[in-house]
């Protein structure tokens, strides 16, 4: 099963070493994680994605928790949030198939950001899902770079 | 006022009571040597002669006393020689602080001479490390890192500081309260977790405690005794926890585990209530985890919340210091009606006695260790290598108080008992305290013995020699076909390529340990005959500068009972395998 953390940081050097030391370490593999300032320049936050069982996941929390360097740990996992991931994607685009990738394109509501003669750069920002079924679709036409940022999240309050 | 780094540095350490510093000089260290240089008045400063002991010397200081034990070394080498004594304190939780120099800030990260990345290597291996890179957040850092290192679950931490950060000055001002917000330990057990507890011990028929480390850390030994003599439940405890009710008290149960008392490993087996005190159900405790104590519901009162459920499954944590929540389970708990079970135990205890061959023709390692007691009655800071000899003490010293016993545990570091021998008796200078070693343990910081005659410190080293690394032999013994590779410590060039034990054609013993001692200007002895071991210890006890024993023991004797590894509590070896 994904786990989400939302993972408050002291934000100074050296923070995110001892985040993914503790995650290898003890074998975790990590499938995605983002870090960046909060409102509070002193405080960053991490995202973090990570594939395990509920045991092991009970001793993630603990441990992220026990790092002096951590201020708070929220798991997302299982509570009401907006997920979202940016995407940069450069695709084959030849004159008969532009016009089919910019329906696409439009489906999906993401953006073309760059044209050339035989390619396209598109943006997409969405849920993980629909980011992969937009990968899923432009795949035949080849895709050859692809960027992903990595989940950021927020906790919805109701 | 304005202070330099260094002048900060020892500030700070003055300002957090530290009158005891273990060390070693470097090129990254000058400044704050000659600071420390001024201070020679208010802080004691010892000059090992491996920083590897200065992490240990600093280590047997806190254990033996609680305080916080501190070590400073130069950058690069002097760095790295501190990591094992990081490890084997962080895996024991013993509060320390470490300080070491670094490159220049503006060479950090050149592969500068001496440079190394010590906070990123010691990550894992530190409670918390700083490299601070401003003089001004030089004490802040500091006195955070005292807080952290003795709050909570103890455990080292370093502060790594640049070279010209110790030159640097900067205006002083003192810091009299630390707050962080990202640290604030649980300290305070659950009120209705305890309540529960009460309850599930009062309905258990086979209940047992368990203590550990935590209970000496955090100095409950009272508590803990108040505890099992109010409930009447029997106690055993892992080999951190010794001392932390007397080994002959009516209801202790001694050491359990992988050497642990057969009556200990067979009653917590069979027990039905498991109340874990301050210990974390380490793998040579619970043998194999699948079937350790399979009737047994867990109550885990621990301070560090990542150590329950980490191996066993817990049915009632209780997250908070062992004083504190102990001091409340005795406010409400009641004699348990366990007649049966204790009653059970005891003929336990009768049945299967921790035993040896005796022998008037060569000395027994645990005739040793049981004349000490005779000689001591636990009035003694007893202090370990790691080995055979670590074991035996443990199963055959009656250790009566809590810090009477330090070892290295958790990483089980050969080495540390003499430097941390040497750290505990300048801790407590009017304390008689011995380090019972191997002959493998004892040289791996043997150059220590410069440093004990230097500034006589009178620890006495008992070297239970048995010509072997004894304690793998004995696993190759029971377990490989006695094929003694690599764990000879008398081989030599010429023999045999396969051997199967000693002979009378063994080479002598090297070296001399007697010899090494006198050659430092330390009295040595040598001991053969078991008819002299009482008289020479007695002799020894009364020296009041250290000493070195050697007592040459049946080389081939193995510690029982053993659990072998990956195997459950109750499949013990009694008395070998036949
Ligand atoms: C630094 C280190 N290296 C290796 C080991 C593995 N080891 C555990 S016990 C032991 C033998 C110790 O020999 P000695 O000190 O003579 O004690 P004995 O077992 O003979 O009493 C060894 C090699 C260890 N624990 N620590
Ligand atoms: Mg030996």
């Amino acid at each position: 099963m994904k786990y989400l953390f939302s993972v408050l940081v002291e934000n100074h050097a050296g923070v995110l070493a001892r985040v993914s030391q503790l995650f290898s370490a003890r074998g975790f593999n990590i499938t995605s994680l983002t870090v960046g300032e909060t409102e509070d320049s002193t405080i960053s936050r991490m995202t973090i994605a990570v594939d395990g069982d509920e045991r092991v996941m009970d001793q993630v929390k603990k441990q992220l928790n026990k790092l002096i360097d951590v201020i708070k740990v929220v798991d997302l996992t299982n509570v009401p949030q907006v997920e979202r991931e940016l995407v940069l994607l450069k695709v084959n685009a030849t004159r008969q198939t532009r016009s089919e990738i910019i329906e696409i394109v439009d489906v999906f509501r993401s953006k073309i950001v760059h044209v050339a003669s035989n390619e396209l750069i598109i943006e997409a920002v969405g849920h993980m899902i629909k980011i992969d079924a937009l990968i899923k679709m432009l795949k035949p036409y080849g895709i050859k770079e692809l960027a992903r940022t990595g989940q950021v999240c927020m906790a919805r309050t109701e | 006022m304005k202070k330099t780094g260094s002048e900060i540095i020892i500030d700070t350490l003055l300002d957090e009571g530290v009158d005891t510093i273990f060390g070693y000089p470097g090129g990254s260290v000058i400044s704050l040597f000659d600071t420390l240089y001024n201070f020679s008045d208010k802080i004691n400063f010892y000059l090992v002669r491996h920083e590897q002991a200065a992490a240990h010397a600093a280590d047997g200081y806190a254990r033996s006393s609680g305080k916080t034990g501190v070590c400073i070394a130069t950058s690069g080498p002097g760095a790295t020689n501190l990591v094992t004594g990081l490890a084997t304190a962080y895996m024991d939780s013993v509060p320390m602080v470490a300080i070491t120099g670094q490159v220049a800030s503006k060479m950090i990260g050149n592969d500068a001479f001496q440079e190394v990345n010590i906070t990123g290597i010691t990550y894992p291996i530190t409670k918390h490390n700083y490299l601070v890179k401003d003089v001004k957040d030089l004490h802040r850092v500091i006195k955070e890192a005292f807080f952290i290192a003795r709050t909570g679950r103890p455990g080292p931490v370093l502060i790594d500081v640049p070279s010209d950060v110790q030159k640097a000055s900067c205006e002083f001002k003192k810091i009299t309260n630390v707050e962080m917000r990202s640290y604030n330990p649980t300290i305070k057990g659950n009120i209705k977790q305890i309540q529960k507890a009460v309850q599930m011990i009062l309905h258990a028929k086979k209940p047992i405690i368990y203590a550990g480390n935590g209970v000496i850390i955090s100095g409950s030994q009272n508590e803990l005794k108040e505890f099992v003599e109010k409930s009447g439940i029997p106690v055993t405890m892992t080999l951190l926890g010794l001392g932390g009710i007397p080994t002959d008290h009516p209801l202790s149960l001694s050491m359990l585990g992988m050497h642990g008392t057969a009556y200990a490993n067979r009653a917590i087996q069979e027990s039905d209530l498991i109340i874990s005190v301050g210990a974390r159900f380490d793998d040579r405790v619970t043998g194999k985890l699948d079937e350790f104590a399979p009737h047994a519901k867990i109550i885990h009162i621990d301070i560090d919340p990542t150590s329950i459920s980490k191996s066993v499954n817990v049915d009632l944590p209780i997250v908070g210091d062992a004083k504190g929540v102990l001091k409340e389970l005795n406010k409400i708990i009641k004699k348990c009606d366990i007649k049966n079970w204790v009653d059970y135990v005891s003929d336990l205890k009768k049945k299967y006695p921790l035993s040896y061959t005796k022998s008037d023709k060569v000395i027994k390692p645990q005739f040793v260790i049981e004349t000490l007691y005779d000689l001591t009655k636990g009035d003694a800071i007893i202090v370990t290598e790691v080995g055979q000899h670590q074991m035996w003490t443990a199963q055959f010293y009656k250790f009566q108080k809590a810090r009477s016993l330090l070892s290295s545990g958790g990483l089980g570091t050969m080495g540390y008992g003499f430097p941390a021998a040497m750290g505990a008796q300048v801790c407590n200078p009017d304390k008689l305290v011995v380090d019972i070693a191997g002959d493998g343990s004892t040289q791996m910081n043997i150059q220590e013995l410069a440093t004990v005659a230097n500034y006589q410190i009178p620890v006495k080293v008992l070297i239970l020699n048995n010509g072997y690394l004894g304690m793998v032999r004995q696993w190759q013994d029971l377990f490989f076909d006695k094929r003694y590779a690599g764990t000879c410590l008398g081989r030599q060039k010429n023999c045999k390529p396969v051997c199967a034990g000693p002979d009378k054609k063994c080479p002598d013993m090297i070296p001399d340990f007697k010899k090494v001692a006198e050659a430092y200007s330390v009295k040595g002895y040598r001991v053969d005959d078991p008819k002299d071991v009482k008289s020479v210890l007695k002799e020894v006890i009364s020296i009041k500068e250290p000493v070195v024993v050697d007592f040459r023991i049946e080389q081939e004797e193995n510690v029982l009972p053993m659990v072998p590894a990956g195997a459950p509590l109750d499949k013990m070896l009694e008395h070998g395998l036949s």
